[in-house]
């Protein structure tokens, strides 16, 4: 049976006709749900969005609802919900549609979202390369603000807030969601300690603060109009609502797709939904979460036992593209960033390639980071350009174990987590490749481009 | 002193030791006190915490309770079970909770700091044979504690600028800074002069002083203090001798009447440098730059070698008889120094006494005070004066009272101590009509017409000790021997006092401290060696309500402002 | 410092946003390049001086920050996607096509002063891979022909038709 697509979010996107401006909106109903919210308690919303189980849509999987109830409320210090809008990691195209072709779906979605943790101002912080996104996010919030949707006493409801849009500058670090804050305070975006720098206590200028991904907070919008319980029976327990999966790499129909989270297999989405491979290729391996997540290679097999008890024995085309499924598999959810890599890859050199990113984005903060992420595309740069060493694979794998674990924010599992993965699963490519040293410098000579 | 209550202690376990530590007090700190060191980079105590170099992780538990009935989970030995994190805590930005639990040697926190030294070293020049920071290094000493011993690493390194100058007083190699940011952080927070940072990213990091500016504010070579490597270090000290080589006296810094506590380091009578000494109460870690040149002092062009009588060298004892036979004739009157130390303001008031109550005379020295570690009173010892007696008042911005004097025909001989009589407001034709008895260590303009010329130490050739603002007795400890010609400060007071008195005279500190805790109500049950390292204040009674001209500095509020007037 | 009288009011607009006047340095810095093309040490100094800050602050966003420019560039800027997907579609090869066409290699601008070409990480749109940003317009599934045919339509003046974004 093939799989059906459940457009929530992307309900709207690419509908012939459907516009980004204000008046398109609210054709199809927009702002209507903002408009039942602020009738509302606050507290109402937090707990319908507790229901909901809705998890954060920016990599790490965090609950919403928790994150929202630990925030500092006793402090008196104004509350701060920050946007994340920097879409940075490889592999992840979703908030920029959401951007560009439904903006108001996601100025409603803050909208709401401030009421319920009672924030009077919003930063959206999105991406330097999204110059477009912003104006058009600039332009929207002045729309909304000329409908009195935003801005002080909206609708009436005695209730104000103040929505604006920050640019960054070519970042990936800054959307690590404490870089974020130190940047957008005009600072070098270091990533603070935690603890005790958690922002919902100690967050943008040092108050409490909310940092949601773009899609997490469209989310929410759909929370409140079904209500959380309605919403949890999107999906399955653990992993409700829908998700949305960027596809790119070796498929022949790459592009965004949402599904209620666990309908689909990674083989059903490869093949029924992407189109399945170029003709005569076979599959090699995916990178199922954004460049971070562990790559999976094809033939292998998983098993294991799932959080509610129930075990598991599946190939990599059967994983359903859920978080716990992902994660009982030894990798992630993550941004929902599906890279898929068929067998004319050079592992050795995509490896070298996703090594460039982090060392180039590393911020430079941290020790084992900063070095690390250096040293290892150092080691694959030149085990690519042919001077592979048959201790190469070790050492790597042993770099990345200094890295992972120890460092002041989660890039350095990000970065750590392709190369020990890679040399676990590909170890003998990486051999090979030294082996083969003598010889030209991809081993896939087979139709491969360069990837360093 | 008042111990902290017994609530605000918290008892955590270290490598299975207990310890009780101030709520709050890092596990650096609190490990450090069970004599337990946790290797450490960018942590300094009196900077922010930054948890940038990675060099401090252990391993971290707390103990065990049951979710559900809020009790403790026990082990199979009946004590409580301790759920150990997974992953590694920076013990610098760790705070101690009650009943926690730490250890720093198991092989997960081997592991962790040979990683961060290997990571330290990767790009590192490694050239400790041509670097002065040899024998301070902390990256060497670590490296050998925690290093590999042999490089994995035989990819290129990074090339990065080497030896820039950053300012007059500091250079900078960057291919051998960690990146631990302890410099920047020390200018922002300390001096508030934001001049340094770092450019670039990543592994291409490197710490810059913006172009065009200059790290020149007078605290500068802190930064090379704290520097943890050799990456910043001081134009003066550089490669002039290695540390090791080196003794270190505790002394205490002139320049005013803060007395940041400090390091003389010195080898075979010639001193190399000086470092602040860490007391929390004063300076914290931190000093001057102004003060760290003092010790040039001791061999200046115009240091007085010898004393003097009639305008010739003589032996101290020759000049001490003409010294006498002057003040014998009486009709004398005193210029006393806020910068003679404690023990000499006590003989100096005896020397009055004995030279029949003659007047003693104090000048004042002011200047802008940084709200640091430069106060406006330029004088070490300004409260000692009031202290012992030697005055009562607050001195005068010039000596014109003693002017007047000598105008009027009272004064005919003038002891003078370390003071530049024209400077502090006599004219040429007030010292023609007088003869002058002076004690110092340097040449001064008029010096030449001095009847009788003593010549003392510098505070780097004597015991003693000093004042503070803060009314804090502070010692300081003898680090070379003084010129040949010259004599012990102490030696020529108590011999003036002793020689016009008939009484005999204490002339060490700690003789003179004895007679001063028989005396002084505030220096009561008080011995030279019962002086803490960092100092101890006294009673100042209604001494500590004069209009002083200080204003705040790093650890001082002047008495309105602290109570808050 | 010799700015638009536009900028000098989007400036003074955008800095009472923010709470805190530092918060206003990368709206300052993007607002500096757009009117001046690049970041000049005299703008760091007036950034600086404009938020109460020292020029040190300034110049370490400067210098984290790839978008900002310390010397002037082409007349347009060519950025090439890298990262892993783009590469899989070919995105050396696109590189390699925009530098041939301009006779000139990355991170410099061609001997014309048409384009500077860069490569850059990840613009998030790896659907539409090889991606390339043209100023600020994107253009998706670059491939080494597409990359030819756009360096024509730079050098004819106005330069390329913008292709859709997003
Ligand atoms: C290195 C790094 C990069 C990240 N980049 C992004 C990003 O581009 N967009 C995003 O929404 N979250 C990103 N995150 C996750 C954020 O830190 C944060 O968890 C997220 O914004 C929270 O939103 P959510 O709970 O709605 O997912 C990143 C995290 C790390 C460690
Ligand atoms: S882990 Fe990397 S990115 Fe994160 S703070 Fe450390 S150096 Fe920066
Ligand atoms: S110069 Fe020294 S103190 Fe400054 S960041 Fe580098 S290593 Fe740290
Ligand atoms: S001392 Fe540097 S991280 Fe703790
Ligand atoms: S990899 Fe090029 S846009 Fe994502």
């Amino acid at each position: 049976m093939p799989v059906q697509e459940t457009r929530l979010i992307f309900k709207h996107i690419d509908a012939a006709g459907y516009t980004n401006d204000l008046d398109c909106y609210l054709r199809h109903g927009g702002y209507e749900i903002l408009r039942k919210a602020v009738q509302q308690k606050p507290e109402e919303l937090c707990e319908e969005v507790m229901k909901s189980g809705v998890r954060g849509r920016g990599g790490a999987g965090f609950p919403c609802g928790m994150k929202w109830k630990f925030l500092d409320r006793k402090s008196g210090k104004p509350i701060y919900l920050i946007c994340n809008a920097d879409e940075s990691e490889p592999g992840t195209f979703k908030d920029r549609q959401i951007i560009h072709k439904d903006p108001h779906q996601l100025i409603e979605g803050i909208l709401i979202s401030c009421y319920a943790i009672q924030a009077k101002t919003a930063f959206i912080y999105i991406r330097g390369e999204f110059p477009e996104g912003a104006r058009i996010l600039e332009r929207a919030i002045e729309e909304a603000r000329s409908k009195n949707l935003c801005g002080d006493n909206i609708l009436g409801s005695g209730y104000s807030v103040e929505i604006f849009v920050h640019r960054g500058a070519g970042a990936y670090i800054c959307g690590e969601e404490t870089g974020l804050i130190e940047s957008l305070e005009g600072k070098r975006p270091y990533p603070r300690i935690k603890p005790p720098f958690f922002p919902a206590v100690l967050g943008l200028y040092q108050c409490p603060t909310a940092v949601n991904n773009v899609e997490t907070l469209c989310h929410v919008k759909h929370v409140i109009d079904m209500g959380g319980e309605e919403y949890a029976k999107i999906g399955t327990p653990g992993n409700s609502g829908t998700r949305i999966l960027c596809v790119s790499g070796h498929v022949q129909k790459p592009g965004y797709y949402e599904f209620a989270c666990g309908d689909l297999t990674l083989g059903q989405l490869i093949h029924d939904v992407c189109g399945g491979l170029r003709p005569g290729r076979s599959l090699k391996a995916v990178i199922p979460g954004g460049s971070s997540a562990k790559i999976l290679r094809a033939g292998e097999r998983y098993t294991g036992k799932l959080k509610d008890g129930s075990s598991f024995d599946w190939g990599l085309e059967d994983i359903p593209m859920d978080f716990d499924s992902l994660m009982a598999v030894g990798s992630m959810a993550g941004s929902g960033g599906v890279i898929v890599m068929d067998d004319s890859t050079d592992m050795v050199e995509a490896l070298a390639n996703i090594n460039a990113f982090y060392a180039h984005e590393s911020c430079g903060q941290c020790t084992p980071c900063r070095e690390g992420s250096l040293w290892m595309k150092k080691i694959t740069t030149r085990m690519s350009h042919g001077q592979a060493r048959q201790e190469d694979v070790d050492l790597l794998g042993n770099v990345a174990d200094q890295i992972a674990g120890r460092t002041i924010c989660a890039f350095g599992e990000a970065c750590s987590w392709p190369t020990q993965s890679f040399v676990l699963k590909f170890r003998d490519e990486f051999l090979n490749k030294a082996r083969a040293q003598a010889g030209a410098a991809s081993t896939n000579g087979n139709g491969a481009v360069p990837l360093i | 002193m008042t111990a902290p209550a017994q609530t605000d202690l918290v008892t955590v376990v270290i490598d299975g030791k207990e310890i009780a530590v101030p709520k709050g007090t890092n596990i650096i700190e609190a490990a450090s006190r069970l004599g337990i060191e946790i290797p450490h980079y960018c942590y300094h105590p009196k900077l922010s915490v930054v948890g940038n170099c990675r060099m401090c992780l252990v391993e971290m538990g707390m103990p065990m309770i049951d979710r559900g009935s809020g009790k403790p989970i026990l082990d199979d030995h009946g004590g409580q079970k301790i759920g150990w994190m997974p992953r590694p805590a920076i013990a610098c930005a760790t705070a101690a909770v009650p009943g926690m639990q730490i250890r720093t040697t198991t092989e997960l926190v081997k592991q962790c700091r040979e990683g961060v030294m290997e990571f330290l070293l990767v790009n590192h020049p490694l050239d400790c044979p041509i670097c002065d920071q040899a024998g301070e290094c902390r990256l060497q000493e670590f490296a050998t504690d925690y290093g590999r011993g042999y490089s994995r690493f035989i990819e290129e390194k990074n090339v990065k600028p080497k030896r820039t100058r950053l300012g007059p007083r500091v250079m900078l190699d960057d291919e051998r800074c960690i990146l631990c940011s302890r410099c920047i952080r020390f200018c922002q927070e300390v001096p508030k002069d934001d001049v340094l940072g770092f450019v670039d990213r990543g592994s291409y990091s490197t710490l810059t002083c913006y172009p065009g500016k200059q790290l020149e504010n007078n605290y500068s070579l802190n930064t090379v203090d704290i520097c943890p490597v050799g990456a910043l270090t001081s134009t003066d000290f550089r490669f002039k001798m290695r540390v090791w080589f080196l003794k270190q006296t505790p002394s205490i810094d002139t320049e005013s009447s803060v007395g940041a506590n400090t390091f003389v380091w010195a080898r075979e009578g010639k001193i190399y440098r000086i470092t602040p000494r860490r007391n929390d109460a004063v300076n914290d870690t931190w000093m001057a730059d102004s003060g760290r040149e003092l010790y040039q002092q001791v061999e200046a062009e115009d240091r007085l070698n010898a004393c003097h009588a009639s305008g010739k060298p003589v032996p101290a004892p020759e000049a001490l008889q003409a010294a006498v036979a002057l003040l014998k004739e009486g009709k004398t009157a005193i210029v006393g120094s806020a910068r003679a130390s404690l023990e000499e303001q006590f003989l100096l008031k005896k020397v009055a006494r004995a030279a029949g109550g003659a007047p003693v005379h104090l000048v004042a020295h002011t200047g802008e005070g940084d709200g640091l570690l430069v106060s406006a009173d330029r004088t070490p010892n300004l409260r000692g004066a009031l202290l012992t007696g030697l005055i009562d008042t607050l001195p005068p911005a010039s000596l014109e009272a003693l002017g007047a004097a000598i105008d009027a025909g009272e004064v005919q001989t003038l002891v003078v101590v370390r003071e530049d009589l024209l400077a502090a407001g006599l004219t040429e034709a007030q010292l023609e009509r007088v003869r002058i008895i002076h004690l110092d260590t340097h040449r001064r303009p008029g010096l030449e017409r001095a009847a009788v010329v003593l010549a003392g130490l510098t505070v780097f050739e004597k015991a003693g000790s000093f004042v503070n603002q803060q009314f804090r007795v502070q010692k300081f400890q003898k680090a070379v021997p003084g010129p040949g010609g010259a004599a012990e400060d102490l030696f020529l007071l108590a011999t003036l006092a002793a020689e016009l008195g008939g009484e005999s005279m204490p002339s060490t500190p700690a003789s003179v401290w004895q007679a001063m805790a028989a005396e002084i109500a505030a220096f009561r049950g008080m011995t030279f060696a019962g002086i803490p390292d960092d100092g101890v204040v006294v009673e100042a009674g209604r001494l500590a309500e004069l209009p002083f001209v200080e204003g705040e500095s790093l650890h001082y509020k002047p008495a309105a402002e602290a109570a808050g007037v | 410092m010799n700015l638009k009288p536009e900028t000098l009011a989007k400036i003074e607009a955008v800095i009472p946003r923010y709470p805190v006047k530092r918060s206003a340095a990368l709206p300052l810095l993007h607002l500096v390049q757009e009117d001046a093309g690049y970041i000049a040490d005299e703008a760091v100094e007036w950034i600086a001086a404009k938020l109460d800050l020292q020029p040190i602050n300034i110049y370490e966003l400067v210098t984290f920050y790839p978008m900002f420019r310390r010397k002037p560039g082409g007349r347009r800027i060519i950025k090439v996607c890298r990262t892993l997907s783009c590469a899989l579609a070919g995105s050396y090869k696109t590189a390699e096509a925009f530098k041939a066409a301009f006779n000139c290699g990355l991170d410099e601008t061609s001997p014309d002063g048409e384009v500077t070409i860069e490569f850059v990480e990840c613009l998030a749109s790896c659907g539409t891979a090889p991606v390339v940003m043209i100023d600020e317009t994107l253009h998706e599934k670059v491939d080494g022909e597409r990359a030819r045919a756009l360096a024509v339509e730079i050098r004819q003046a106005g330069g390329p038709a913008s292709a859709p974004t997003a």
